[in-house]
Protein backbone atom coordinates (compact mmCIF):
# COMPACT_ATOMS: atom_id res chain seq x y z
CA UNK A 1 0.00 0.00 0.00
CA UNK A 2 1.35 3.64 -1.30
CA UNK A 3 0.12 6.20 1.08
CA UNK A 4 -1.29 8.90 -1.04
CA UNK A 5 0.30 11.76 -2.17
CA UNK A 6 0.55 14.75 0.23
CA UNK A 7 -0.94 17.52 -1.20
CA UNK A 8 0.45 21.65 -1.08
CA UNK A 9 -1.15 24.33 -2.27
CA UNK A 10 0.66 26.78 -4.42
CA UNK A 11 -0.08 30.00 -6.45
CA UNK A 12 0.26 29.91 -10.20
CA UNK A 13 -0.05 32.75 -12.22
CA UNK A 14 -2.23 34.12 -9.58
CA UNK A 15 -4.61 30.73 -9.41
CA UNK A 16 -4.00 28.64 -6.49
CA UNK A 17 -3.42 24.63 -7.32
CA UNK A 18 -3.02 21.77 -5.44
CA UNK A 19 0.17 20.13 -6.18
CA UNK A 20 1.91 16.98 -5.07
CA UNK A 21 3.94 17.45 -2.39
CA UNK A 22 8.11 17.11 -3.63
CA UNK A 23 6.54 18.70 -6.60
CA UNK A 24 9.42 20.54 -8.84
CA UNK A 25 9.58 23.64 -11.27
CA UNK A 26 10.27 21.66 -14.07
CA UNK A 27 7.62 19.08 -13.10
CA UNK A 28 5.24 21.94 -12.92
CA UNK A 29 5.87 23.03 -16.45
CA UNK A 30 5.65 19.08 -17.79
CA UNK A 31 2.15 19.46 -16.11
CA UNK A 32 1.10 22.58 -17.72
CA UNK A 33 2.07 21.82 -21.09
CA UNK A 34 4.99 24.47 -20.83
CA UNK A 35 8.16 22.26 -20.87
CA UNK A 36 10.61 23.42 -23.39
CA UNK A 37 8.92 26.66 -23.80
CA UNK A 38 11.06 30.28 -24.06
CA UNK A 39 9.69 31.82 -20.62
CA UNK A 40 10.70 32.58 -17.28
CA UNK A 41 9.52 30.99 -13.45
CA UNK A 42 9.62 33.48 -10.69
CA UNK A 43 8.79 32.13 -6.93
CA UNK A 44 8.20 34.76 -4.51
CA UNK A 45 9.44 37.55 -6.18
CA UNK A 46 12.63 35.82 -7.02
CA UNK A 47 13.92 34.33 -10.41
CA UNK A 48 14.06 30.35 -10.67
CA UNK A 49 17.04 30.16 -13.26
CA UNK A 50 16.20 27.69 -16.09
CA UNK A 51 18.83 25.23 -15.22
CA UNK A 52 17.73 25.11 -11.82
CA UNK A 53 14.12 23.76 -12.61
CA UNK A 54 15.13 20.52 -12.44
CA UNK A 55 16.30 20.46 -8.85
CA UNK A 56 14.07 23.31 -7.67
CA UNK A 57 11.01 21.82 -5.26
CA UNK A 58 8.21 23.88 -4.33
CA UNK A 59 7.12 23.80 -0.82
CA UNK A 60 3.27 25.19 0.72
CA UNK A 61 2.55 28.66 -0.23
CA UNK A 62 5.06 29.19 -2.91
CA UNK A 63 4.17 32.32 -5.63
CA UNK A 64 5.11 31.20 -9.27
CA UNK A 65 4.90 33.62 -11.57
CA UNK A 66 4.94 31.67 -15.16
CA UNK A 67 5.95 34.52 -18.04
CA UNK A 68 6.58 34.75 -21.70
CA UNK A 69 7.09 37.65 -24.16
CA UNK A 70 3.92 39.37 -26.00
CA UNK A 71 3.43 41.90 -28.47
CA UNK A 72 3.94 45.47 -26.84
CA UNK A 73 5.40 48.47 -27.35
CA UNK B 1 24.14 57.11 -45.19
CA UNK B 2 25.92 53.01 -44.40
CA UNK B 3 28.27 54.67 -41.96
CA UNK B 4 25.49 56.75 -39.72
CA UNK B 5 25.94 54.43 -36.75
CA UNK B 6 23.45 54.29 -34.04
CA UNK B 7 25.59 53.16 -30.95
CA UNK B 8 23.62 52.28 -27.48
CA UNK B 9 25.72 51.12 -25.04
CA UNK B 10 28.22 49.18 -26.28
CA UNK B 11 25.69 47.74 -29.48
CA UNK B 12 25.43 49.51 -32.97
CA UNK B 13 22.62 49.86 -35.00
CA UNK B 14 22.01 51.00 -38.78
CA UNK B 15 18.39 51.80 -38.01
CA UNK B 16 17.13 54.36 -36.18
CA UNK B 17 13.38 53.48 -36.12
CA UNK B 18 12.72 51.29 -33.15
CA UNK B 19 8.94 49.72 -33.68
CA UNK B 20 6.90 48.38 -30.85
CA UNK B 21 4.86 44.60 -31.34
CA UNK B 22 1.72 45.68 -29.78
CA UNK B 23 -1.75 46.09 -31.28
CA UNK B 24 -1.35 44.53 -34.46
CA UNK B 25 -4.09 42.24 -35.79
CA UNK B 26 -2.15 39.00 -35.99
CA UNK B 27 1.24 37.86 -35.93
CA UNK B 28 1.32 37.75 -40.00
CA UNK B 29 0.67 41.35 -39.65
CA UNK B 30 3.23 42.34 -36.87
CA UNK B 31 6.54 40.62 -38.79
CA UNK B 32 5.19 42.22 -42.29
CA UNK B 33 4.87 45.90 -40.43
CA UNK B 34 8.45 44.98 -38.62
CA UNK B 35 10.27 43.98 -41.64
CA UNK B 36 8.81 47.23 -44.02
CA UNK B 37 9.81 48.97 -41.11
CA UNK B 38 13.47 48.43 -41.31
CA UNK B 39 14.01 47.87 -37.31
CA UNK B 40 16.49 46.18 -35.65
CA UNK B 41 15.74 47.15 -32.12
CA UNK B 42 11.94 45.87 -31.33
CA UNK B 43 9.93 45.96 -28.17
CA UNK B 44 8.34 43.01 -26.37
CA UNK B 45 6.03 43.15 -23.36
CA UNK B 46 6.04 40.39 -20.47
CA UNK B 47 2.99 38.98 -19.51
CA UNK B 48 2.01 35.99 -17.31
CA UNK B 49 1.66 33.04 -19.68
CA UNK B 50 -2.12 31.73 -20.55
CA UNK B 51 -1.58 28.21 -18.44
CA UNK B 52 -4.28 25.44 -20.68
CA UNK B 53 -3.82 27.39 -24.17
CA UNK B 54 -2.91 25.23 -27.04
CA UNK B 55 0.24 23.96 -26.47
CA UNK B 56 1.02 24.09 -30.34
CA UNK B 57 0.04 27.75 -30.39
CA UNK B 58 2.57 29.91 -31.76
CA UNK B 59 4.78 32.36 -29.66
CA UNK B 60 5.94 35.86 -30.48
CA UNK B 61 9.37 34.80 -30.34
CA UNK B 62 8.80 32.14 -33.26
CA UNK B 63 7.47 34.67 -35.44
CA UNK B 64 9.99 37.54 -34.40
CA UNK B 65 12.87 35.33 -33.42
CA UNK B 66 15.71 37.25 -30.99
CA UNK B 67 18.78 35.82 -33.18
CA UNK B 68 17.01 38.24 -36.09
CA UNK B 69 16.25 41.23 -33.66
CA UNK B 70 17.49 42.81 -30.91
CA UNK B 71 14.73 42.42 -28.32
CA UNK B 72 13.83 44.97 -26.03
CA UNK B 73 11.29 44.03 -23.63
CA UNK B 74 9.55 46.46 -21.70
CA UNK B 75 7.71 47.43 -18.43
CA UNK B 76 4.29 48.34 -20.11
CA UNK B 77 1.73 48.22 -17.32
CA UNK B 78 4.01 48.79 -14.46
CA UNK B 79 3.25 51.42 -11.94
CA UNK B 80 5.99 50.65 -9.61
CA UNK B 81 9.65 51.09 -9.13
CA UNK B 82 9.92 46.90 -7.79
CA UNK B 83 7.43 45.82 -10.68
CA UNK B 84 9.53 47.31 -13.48
CA UNK B 85 12.53 45.91 -11.78
CA UNK B 86 10.75 42.24 -11.36
CA UNK B 87 8.94 42.14 -14.87
CA UNK B 88 13.07 43.04 -16.37
CA UNK B 89 14.30 40.35 -14.33
CA UNK B 90 12.04 37.86 -15.52
CA UNK B 91 12.66 39.13 -19.50
CA UNK B 92 16.61 38.70 -18.51
CA UNK B 93 16.03 35.09 -17.76
CA UNK B 94 13.32 34.66 -20.38
CA UNK B 95 16.10 36.00 -23.12
CA UNK B 96 18.81 34.18 -21.84
CA UNK B 97 20.76 37.20 -20.03
CA UNK B 98 20.20 39.98 -22.71
CA UNK B 99 20.03 43.06 -20.67
CA UNK B 100 18.94 46.07 -22.60
CA UNK B 101 15.90 47.15 -21.87
CA UNK B 102 13.03 49.65 -21.94
CA UNK B 103 11.87 50.99 -18.64
CA UNK B 104 8.58 52.78 -18.10
CA UNK B 105 7.13 53.84 -15.03
CA UNK B 106 3.30 55.16 -15.54
CA UNK B 107 1.73 57.60 -13.14
CA UNK B 108 -1.78 57.02 -14.58
CA UNK B 109 -3.99 55.16 -16.22
CA UNK B 110 -6.01 57.51 -18.26
CA UNK B 111 -2.74 59.03 -19.56
CA UNK B 112 -0.40 56.70 -19.30
CA UNK B 113 1.70 59.65 -18.35
CA UNK B 114 5.21 58.33 -16.74
CA UNK B 115 5.84 58.71 -13.09
CA UNK B 116 9.34 59.71 -12.86
CA UNK B 117 10.33 59.53 -9.52
CA UNK B 118 9.48 55.75 -9.45
CA UNK B 119 11.25 55.56 -12.89
CA UNK B 120 14.18 57.41 -11.62
CA UNK B 121 14.05 55.01 -8.48
CA UNK B 122 14.21 51.96 -10.61
CA UNK B 123 16.60 53.16 -13.25
CA UNK B 124 19.14 53.14 -10.19
CA UNK B 125 18.31 49.54 -9.14
CA UNK B 126 18.13 47.75 -12.76
CA UNK B 127 21.85 49.42 -13.33
CA UNK B 128 23.07 48.44 -10.39
CA UNK B 129 22.25 45.24 -11.40
CA UNK B 130 23.74 44.77 -14.61
CA UNK B 131 20.70 46.19 -16.66
CA UNK B 132 21.61 48.79 -20.23
CA UNK B 133 18.38 50.37 -19.53
CA UNK B 134 16.60 52.55 -22.58
CA UNK B 135 14.04 54.63 -20.37
CA UNK B 136 11.24 56.29 -21.54
CA UNK B 137 10.74 59.55 -19.91
CA UNK B 138 8.65 62.89 -19.38
CA UNK B 139 10.70 65.52 -21.64
CA UNK B 140 11.60 67.32 -18.74
CA UNK B 141 15.65 68.21 -19.40
CA UNK B 142 16.70 67.97 -15.71
CA UNK B 143 15.14 64.38 -15.48
CA UNK B 144 16.40 63.45 -18.77
CA UNK B 145 20.11 64.70 -17.32
CA UNK B 146 19.19 62.84 -13.76
CA UNK B 147 18.58 59.20 -16.09
CA UNK B 148 22.01 59.64 -17.80
CA UNK B 149 23.89 60.84 -15.03
CA UNK B 150 22.42 57.14 -12.87
CA UNK B 151 23.60 55.19 -15.69
CA UNK B 152 20.95 54.52 -18.62
CA UNK B 153 22.31 54.29 -21.95
CA UNK B 154 19.73 56.07 -23.90
CA UNK B 155 17.24 58.57 -23.12
CA UNK B 156 13.33 58.37 -24.39
CA UNK B 157 11.50 61.42 -24.11
CA UNK B 158 7.95 61.40 -25.10
CA UNK B 159 6.78 63.81 -27.75
CA UNK B 160 3.32 63.37 -27.08
CA UNK B 161 1.23 60.82 -24.56
CA UNK B 162 1.38 57.09 -25.24
CA UNK B 163 -1.15 56.16 -28.08
CA UNK B 164 -2.21 59.69 -28.89
CA UNK B 165 -0.59 60.30 -32.38
CA UNK B 166 -0.28 64.22 -31.65
CA UNK B 167 2.89 64.56 -32.82
CA UNK B 168 5.75 66.52 -31.45
CA UNK B 169 4.15 69.18 -28.94
CA UNK B 170 6.95 70.48 -27.16
CA UNK B 171 10.08 70.37 -29.61
CA UNK B 172 12.27 73.07 -27.66
CA UNK B 173 12.41 70.54 -24.65
CA UNK B 174 13.52 68.09 -26.79
CA UNK B 175 15.85 70.06 -28.24
CA UNK B 176 17.10 70.85 -24.54
CA UNK B 177 16.98 67.68 -23.94
CA UNK B 178 19.31 66.68 -26.95
CA UNK B 179 21.50 69.42 -26.51
CA UNK B 180 22.44 68.13 -23.02
CA UNK B 181 22.87 64.40 -23.60
CA UNK B 182 25.61 62.57 -23.96
CA UNK B 183 23.41 59.48 -24.53
CA UNK B 184 20.92 58.62 -26.95
CA UNK B 185 17.53 60.94 -27.12
CA UNK B 186 15.47 58.28 -28.48
CA UNK B 187 11.43 59.87 -28.77
CA UNK B 188 8.94 57.56 -27.26
CA UNK B 189 5.97 57.69 -27.48
CA UNK B 190 3.69 60.29 -29.27
CA UNK B 191 4.61 60.19 -33.06
CA UNK B 192 1.39 59.90 -35.42
CA UNK B 193 2.55 59.69 -38.97
CA UNK B 194 5.86 60.11 -41.13
CA UNK B 195 6.21 63.96 -40.54
CA UNK B 196 6.06 63.67 -36.96
CA UNK B 197 8.78 61.27 -37.19
CA UNK B 198 10.87 63.00 -39.71
CA UNK B 199 10.47 66.44 -37.15
CA UNK B 200 11.42 64.77 -34.53
CA UNK B 201 14.78 63.28 -36.67
CA UNK B 202 15.66 66.66 -37.78
CA UNK B 203 15.74 68.29 -34.30
CA UNK B 204 18.72 65.84 -33.43
CA UNK B 205 17.10 63.12 -32.16
CA UNK B 206 19.37 59.78 -32.31
CA UNK B 207 15.84 57.38 -33.34
CA UNK B 208 12.53 57.17 -32.80
CA UNK B 209 10.36 54.68 -30.90
CA UNK B 210 6.39 53.88 -32.35
CA UNK B 211 4.07 51.33 -31.83
CA UNK B 212 0.25 52.61 -32.11
CA UNK B 213 1.40 54.64 -35.20
CA UNK B 214 2.40 52.20 -37.25
CA UNK B 215 -0.35 49.31 -35.66
CA UNK B 216 -2.93 51.39 -35.65
CA UNK B 217 -2.67 53.24 -39.43
CA UNK B 218 -5.35 52.04 -41.51
CA UNK B 219 -2.59 50.17 -43.29
CA UNK B 220 0.17 49.16 -40.94
CA UNK B 221 2.55 47.58 -43.43
CA UNK B 222 2.51 50.75 -45.77
CA UNK B 223 2.76 52.98 -42.77
CA UNK B 224 6.24 51.27 -41.63
CA UNK B 225 7.31 51.84 -45.05
CA UNK B 226 6.25 55.01 -44.37
CA UNK B 227 8.03 55.44 -41.07
CA UNK B 228 11.30 54.05 -42.43
CA UNK B 229 11.33 56.77 -44.81
CA UNK B 230 10.59 59.56 -42.60
CA UNK B 231 13.28 58.75 -40.14
CA UNK B 232 15.65 58.49 -42.72
CA UNK B 233 14.54 61.46 -44.49
CA UNK B 234 14.78 63.83 -40.92
CA UNK B 235 18.20 61.98 -40.29
CA UNK B 236 19.75 63.52 -43.48
CA UNK B 237 17.94 66.91 -42.95
CA UNK B 238 19.70 67.48 -39.45
CA UNK B 239 22.93 65.92 -40.61
CA UNK B 240 22.97 68.46 -43.66
CA UNK B 241 22.15 71.15 -41.74
CA UNK B 242 18.85 73.14 -42.87
CA UNK B 243 19.15 76.37 -44.23
CA UNK B 244 18.03 79.38 -42.11
CA UNK B 245 14.69 80.63 -42.19
CA UNK B 246 13.54 84.02 -42.88
CA UNK B 247 10.64 85.96 -43.64
CA UNK B 248 11.50 86.83 -47.03
CA UNK B 249 14.68 86.57 -48.66
CA UNK B 250 14.62 88.73 -52.33
CA UNK B 251 17.00 85.86 -53.73
CA UNK B 252 15.12 84.10 -56.15
CA UNK B 253 16.19 80.83 -57.37
CA UNK B 254 17.19 81.67 -61.00
CA UNK B 255 19.61 83.93 -62.13
CA UNK B 256 18.41 87.72 -62.31
CA UNK B 257 20.17 88.61 -65.64
CA UNK B 258 19.48 87.88 -69.16
CA UNK B 259 16.08 88.21 -69.00
CA UNK B 260 14.53 88.49 -72.47
CA UNK B 261 12.28 91.53 -70.45
CA UNK B 262 15.37 93.13 -69.66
Amino acid sequence: MTPPNASITVTVNGEPRALDAGITVGALLQSLDLAGKRLAVERNGEIVPRATHPHAVLVEGDRIEIVVAVGGG
Amino acid sequence: MSNDILKIGAREFSSRLLVGTGKYRDFDETREAVDASGAEIITVAIRRTNIGQEPGQPSLLDVLPPDRYTLLPNTAGCYTADDAVRTLRLARELLDGHNLVKLEVLGDADTLFPDMTQTLAAAETLVRDGFDVMVYCSDDPIMAKRLEEVGCVAVMPLASLIGSGMGILNPWNLRLIIDNAKVPVIVDAGVGTASDAAIAMELGCDGVLMNTAIAKAQNPVLMASAMKKGVEAGREAFLAGRMPRKLYSGAPSSPTTGLITG
